[in-house]
């Protein structure tokens, strides 16, 4: 056991742990709490696989931007505790064995193709974020503005949906 | 240094978490919580192919994903509050207008 791989199984732990706390928790407050957990794992381990800029987008935009929009819709419309009805009949029998059709079909490709994958490392030649602004800014520089444009139709949308009719 | 089925193994139970996520919870915004946990796992099992293959085309798409995911958070979050101003309730299966 080498210390990446004692780091990887830590995180991995946290993460799996937030995730499963995020089904158990009846409180959407405390939901979100543990996905903020679950996304500081994850940056964590973008830093372990040596992608330093990713790990700070995940932490700024996602465990800050997005995050906080959530906790803030929750307190907007003091949202409390989960009530528990069962009206899908549908969803009683058939939830558990879908799950676990998904789950196994996933497992399934993840065996049959995990022989020829090589080993992912933080390749200490690769100087990362350098070439990322690089790659962003030539080779995908069309998606990069159309992006923009989709945060801009997104904001006018959601300022739409939002505001109260007259 | 750690394989890259790891990654792609906790990628996929994260996933699964989030499918579970989406099946069992009740509450609207959770559900979308759940989206997001999905969302995340996908990025994990982007960046390790991307760190084993040695290209850092899907460290780009990671970050399309974060900007579109905060996209529909915004629109998402939006459509929330509207429903729960008009149906008085944050309960999905209380959202039954389209049922027989």
């Amino acid at each position: 056991m080498t210390a990446p791989i004692v780091i990887f199984f830590v995180l991995a732990a946290i993460a799996i742990l937030g995730a499963v706390s995020l089904i158990l928790q009846r409180h959407p407050i405390h939901s979100a709490l543990s996905l903020i957990v679950v996304m500081v794992a994850l940056a964590g381990l973008y830093l372990l696989l040596g992608s330093e800029f990713v790990a700070a987008v995940q932490i700024i935009v996602y465990g800050g931007a997005i995050m906080v929009l959530f906790v803030f819709v929750i307190m907007l419309l003091n949202d409390g505790e989960e009530e528990r009805t069962n009206f899908s009949k549908l969803a009683t029998f058939a939830g558990i064995p879908l799950a676990l059709a998904i789950a196994g079909l996933i497992g399934a490709a993840i065996v049959h193709s995990s022989s020829s994958l090589p080993v992912a490392t933080a390749n200490a030649t690769l100087t990362n974020t350098k070439q990322l602004s690089l790659l962003i800014f030539t080779e995908f520089v069309y998606p990069f503005e159309l992006t923009s444009f989709l945060i801009l139709v997104a904001i006018l949308g959601a300022i739409v949906l939002a505001q109260r009719e007259n | 240094m750690v394989p890259t089925n790891y990654y792609v193994i906790l990628s996929a139970i994260l996933f699964g978490l989030g499918i579970v996520a989406f099946i069992f919870k009740r509450n609207i915004i959770t559900i979308f919580m759940a989206i997001e946990l999905m969302l995340n796992a996908v990025n994990l099992a982007f960046v390790a192919f991307s760190r084993a293959l040695g290209k850092p085309d899907g460290e780009v798409f990671v970050l399309f994903v974060i900007v579109v995911a905060a996209a529909e958070a915004a629109v998402g979050l939006g459509i929330i509050i509207l429903t729960a101003r008009n149906r008085r309730s944050l309960n999905v299966e209380r959202a039954n207008l389209l049922k027989l």
